[in-house]
């Protein structure tokens, strides 16, 4: 097979996507009292459009894209008559939480509209949560930094998969991260080809999830990894020869050790048909594999894939308990090509919030264990590694990579993408409100594909462009020459001035 | 093994207790009607869940209900073309508790006593990365090696019971093979949870006697004020245990047919627990530790003698003498010096103070302790907003101390059914069938001290000139 080089790849236009919703959520609010003389001096001097003039009437219509004090030539010291003030919108507040804190939402909603990172007013880098990814920062140490032209492409953000140097397939996805699984069933047949066709136009692939292989991703086949899980939903001969990947899923970050659970509610007949079982009926995913107790066994499960279809890369997507380092190793030598490490504070289906909080190690922990340790085993060159479980932001995806990942997987991000903003509610009564995690037939129809593609071609085109300009300014030429470099980060808890 | 069964399974039976106040959230819906275009299909008809349908008034309360049911979707708030309807934060949210005992623990705890269920959520882990005691550490799970499990009510059995008491480290027997010296004086609970009467609240007897039916039925025990054991019918006695104060304590009083008294730590403690081995031989005597400088000797000359040992730390699951150590550490602590003078297999090690959390129970065994008390969770289980007006002689708001004993003793089964449960997965995912076997297994957990320092120490230094990004 001819390997794809990162030049010859054409990447897809950025499409301006407004939110679906009639009034996009900002961080400030704009009040205009009768006062106003519809001058339309605000609407000449804001740069970002939230006011337009109409019929001889000024109206704030964007009031979601208002920068607010970082505004350097603000619309309410301007307007002649006082008649403009701006406040912080309650609603944005009522939003979020510790990890995805209103400003984390709001600016990948604005990264979905606009494929590009929000020029002012949004911490858009880190969210709340007071360590791991929101305590380690990039630095850019003396002398490295290069120019910071985001439209010079010699730069190179792609990833090879298939290190093994095996009879496999060569896979190259032009940036470095993929869709992780989130099954039919749990999310709509929309959302997943939202992601499926997103994931062709920027040159990677999305993983099924444990729930089958709908046949409206045929068009896809090339971009689709399937999910072989506990519960084999869906599983057969034909779905494993129709992919270039194939993961294995022995746990999730959400719930690690513990299986899943589709809701009989969720079993609709068109789930109940992909995952061969009977309609409002829960399904359970068992844990662990029932056929697999050790190393050994792992092994015979990767010669069944590559007996089934020699030309397959095997992924294996494991939780990060204790002796996370041993299972990666173990996977190594069983003849994956990936290992995929899902943390704890990841995740996007319902699972218990014990489990989500209190069981296995958060990734940041993780990720540079494993990157040392097969290393130490003289196979980390043979390995690709995949770290997922609470990536939000490129500057994250930037952050584990300089902490020893290959690469990254996402789940909630792209979620948040088609305009999740994380009610958590996903598993009560008919599915998700907004339409984005459910199958019932009315709230599917709130997203409409070409929509929801472009929102998540929109989104990574962003995360893509942000992560060149860090790397320009680390003087990097390759997202590889990332990999493991932690002396390109500093730990807020530890920092210190080198004596 | 044909005719070998296993025990029935511990099933903690739920049912949804309704709550009787409309209880506190954290966002409100504001809707203005000024303004309103009375559009012929209006977004409050459009809400999925209906609340706008079937919102109502609470009369003695004026709280409208539906802040409750609003599940926070906020597509009426993104679809009204006059933007008349917001959410905002409530203020009496933020103000419920205190640092400790946060308006989210407390929220939690309503859902769980009041639908009996483990809280379920989708879109990952909302919360702070890692926090003081028991949130800077993580249990384990196992990949493969471990029995196979379908969800949390699966086929696999897991045992929750614990033994109170001396357990020999071995037995003797005569020529004859009979036992020598008698059996162990031991106490089976069949979850490591036991319940304590709360530090403070608006407790009546009805309280006390709808707890004690919960501790009956959960084959639990209730620790109260020896003073308050009168409140409560002679039937409750093998399932309550007397606090004893070290004045007026008069052992000849004690009940038939308790099983566990407790004494707080005092300098003749020896003489104490003699008069009580004199005048009830097969009782069981807890002396309470409390979690401060010198413990880890108190329990050690304790667990000489036999008696049980429980370590107490404050009200927010500190020492008492030392802000800046935890219950986790007390713990750990008292277990390990117990462990390296090789008598810990033969005690009893009890925890209390702070804790609030299903996920604590799991942890402070994982700690080195046998079973834990609780006390505050089965006051809010009754709907207390830790407002602390009761300390002040002022009315409780939730008016704790009207409630009915079958409605308080149903809440708070609903509660330790949903941490029952919570336990089980924690154990599940280690692949650990008993809880006896979660016993100081701290190679089974990662703490935030050993990995937060080891994974990210070293990445402090920086230069001047350097740019953050």
């Amino acid at each position: 097979m001819k390997l794809s080089s990162h030049k010859a790849f054409r990447l897809p236009e950025v499409v301006r996507t407004p939110s679906r919703f009639r009034n996009p959520i900002g961080k400030y609010r704009l009040y205009r009292t009768s006062d106003c003389i519809a001058c339309g001096k605000c609407v000449e001097i804001c740069p970002y459009g939230v006011h337009v003039i109409r019929k001889g009437q000024v109206f704030v219509e964007n009031h979601y894209l208002c920068i607010g004090p970082d505004c350097p030539e603000p619309c309410h010291k301007a307007c002649p008559v006082q008649a403009l003030s701006v406040k912080r919108n309650p609603d944005f507040d009522a939003l979020g939480d510790f990890r995805w804190t209103p400003d984390l939402l709001v600016s990948s909603w604005y990264m979905a509209e606009f494929g590009d990172t929000p020029p002012a007013g949004l911490e858009y880098k880190t969210g709340a949560s007071g360590g791991g990814f929101d305590k380690l920062r990039i630095i850019i140490r003396g002398g490295k930094s290069g120019s910071e032209d985001p439209e010079n492409d010699e730069l190179d953000v792609g990833l090879e998969l298939n290190r093994r140097n095996d009879n496999a397939h060569r896979i190259r996805i032009q940036v470095p991260f993929y869709g992780g699984g989130m099954s039919y069933g749990s999310v709509s047949i929309t959302t997943m080809l939202s992601r499926m066709r997103a994931a062709k136009a920027l040159g990677t692939f999305c993983c099924t999830g444990e729930g089958g292989y709908p046949d409206e991703l045929k068009p896809y086949d090339d971009n689709v990894i399937t999910q072989v899980a506990t519960g084999l939903f869906g599983v057969s001969e034909e779905t494993i020869q129709r992919v270039k990947i194939v993961e294995f899923k022995y746990a999730q970050g959400a719930k690690p050790g513990l299986g899943g659970h589709l809701l009989g509610d969720k079993v609709t007949p068109g789930v109940a048909r992909m995952r061969e079982a009977v309609v409002g009926y829960p399904l359970f995913s068992p844990f662990p594999f029932h056929s697999v107790y050790s190393v050994e066994d792992h092994k015979k499960h990767v010669d069944w894939i590559k007996a089934v279809n020699p030309k397959a890369l095997v992924s294996v997507k494991v939780s990060t308990p204790t002796d996370v380092d041993m299972v990666a190793v173990g996977s190594y030598y069983a003849g994956a090509h990936i290992i995929h490490l899902d943390g704890s504070y990841g995740g996007t289906g319902a699972a218990p919030d014990i489990a989500k909080k209190n069981i296995a190690m958060p990734i940041e922990y993780a990720i540079p264990k494993v990157h040392s340790f097969l290393q130490e085993e003289g196979v980390r060159d043979k390995m690709t590694v995949i770290a997922s479980g609470g990536i939000r932001t490129p500057h994250d995806v930037a952050k584990i990579i300089a902490l020893g990942a290959d690469g990254v997987c996402t789940g909630t991000a792209d979620l948040v993408a088609l305009g999740c903003l994380r009610c958590h509610n996903c598993e009560s009564g008919r599915g998700c409100a907004r339409g984005i995690a459910t199958t019932d037939p009315e709230l599917m129809d709130l997203i409409e594909l070409d929509w929801g593609a472009q929102r998540i071609t929109n989104f990574f085109l962003a995360w893509r462009k942000e992560l060149i300009r860090i790397l320009k300014k680390l003087g990097m030429t390759s997202i590889q020459e990332l990999v493991g470099r932690t002396d390109c980060l500093v730990h807020l808890d530890y920092m210190r001035s080198r004596v | 093994m044909r005719g070998v069964r296993m025990p029935a399974k511990y099933v903690i039976q739920t049912r949804p207790v309704p709550h009787r106040f409309e209880p506190i959230t954290r966002s409100g819906i504001i809707a203005w009607e000024e303004g309103c275009l009375k559009c012929a299909v209006c977004v409050k008809t459009r809400c999925v869940y209906g609340v706008y349908e079937h919102r109502g008034l609470k009369p003695h309360q004026m709280i409208d209900s539906i802040d409750n049911q609003c599940m926070n979707c906020f597509r009426c708030v993104q679809s009204c073309p006059k933007e008349l309807i917001h959410k905002s934060l409530n203020p009496q949210f933020k103000a419920l508790g205190d640092a400790y005992w946060s308006p989210e623990i407390i929220a939690r705890l309503w859902y769980q006593a009041e639908t009996g269920k483990i809280p379920v959520s989708g879109a990952g882990y909302p919360g702070p990365f890692s926090g003081p005691g028991f949130d800077s550490m993580w249990t384990d799970m196992s990949e493969i090696v471990r029995p196979t499990r379908d969800g949390i009510h699966g086929r696999e059995y897991i045992s929750t019971a614990i033994d109170l008491g001396k357990t020999h480290d071995h037995l003797m027997f005569n020529e004859n093979g009979d036992l020598v010296g008698g059996s162990p004086s031991i106490l089976d609970i069949p979850l490591p949870i036991l319940v304590k009467v709360p530090p403070f609240g608006a407790v009546s007897s009805d309280t006390i006697k709808g707890w004690s039916m919960a501790a009956r039925r959960l084959g639990t025990l209730l620790a109260l004020p020896q003073e308050r054991f009168h409140e409560l019918p002679d039937d409750f006695s093998p399932w309550l245990t007397p606090l004893f104060s070290a004045e007026g304590f008069d052992p000849s009083a004690i009940p038939d047919g308790v099983r566990l008294v407790e004494i707080p730590w005092m300098e003749d403690w020896q003489r104490m627990v003699e008069s009580l081995k004199g005048a009830r031989p097969d009782l069981l005597i807890s002396i309470s530790v409390p979690a401060a400088e010198g413990m880890e000797e108190k329990a050690l000359s304790l667990a000489k003698t036999g008696v049980i040992i429980h370590v107490e730390g404050s009200q927010d699951a500190r020492l008492v003498d030392d802000r800046t150590r935890t219950l986790k550490d007390a713990i750990r602590s008292v277990h390990l010096k117990l462990v390296e003078e090789h008598i810990r297999d033969e005690v009893t090690l009890l925890a209390s103070g702070g804790i609030s959390m299903a996920e604590h129970v799991a942890k402070a065994l994982i700690c080195g302790a046998d079973a834990v008390f609780i006390d505050f969770p089965v006051l809010i289980a009754l709907e207390c907003r830790m407002c602390k007006r009761c300390t002040k002689g002022l009315s409780c708001p939730v008016e704790i101390d009207n409630a009915t004993p079958s409605w308080v003793a149903l809440r708070t089964m609903n509660l330790l059914g949903a941490w029952h449960n919570q336990l089980l997965e924690v154990m599940g995912a280690m692949g650990m069938r008993d809880a006896r076997r979660l016993r100081g297994e701290a190679g089974r957990a990662m703490f935030f001290e050993d990995l937060d320092r080891s994974t990210f120490g070293s990445l402090g230094e920086v230069e001047e000139g350097c740019e953050i990004e």
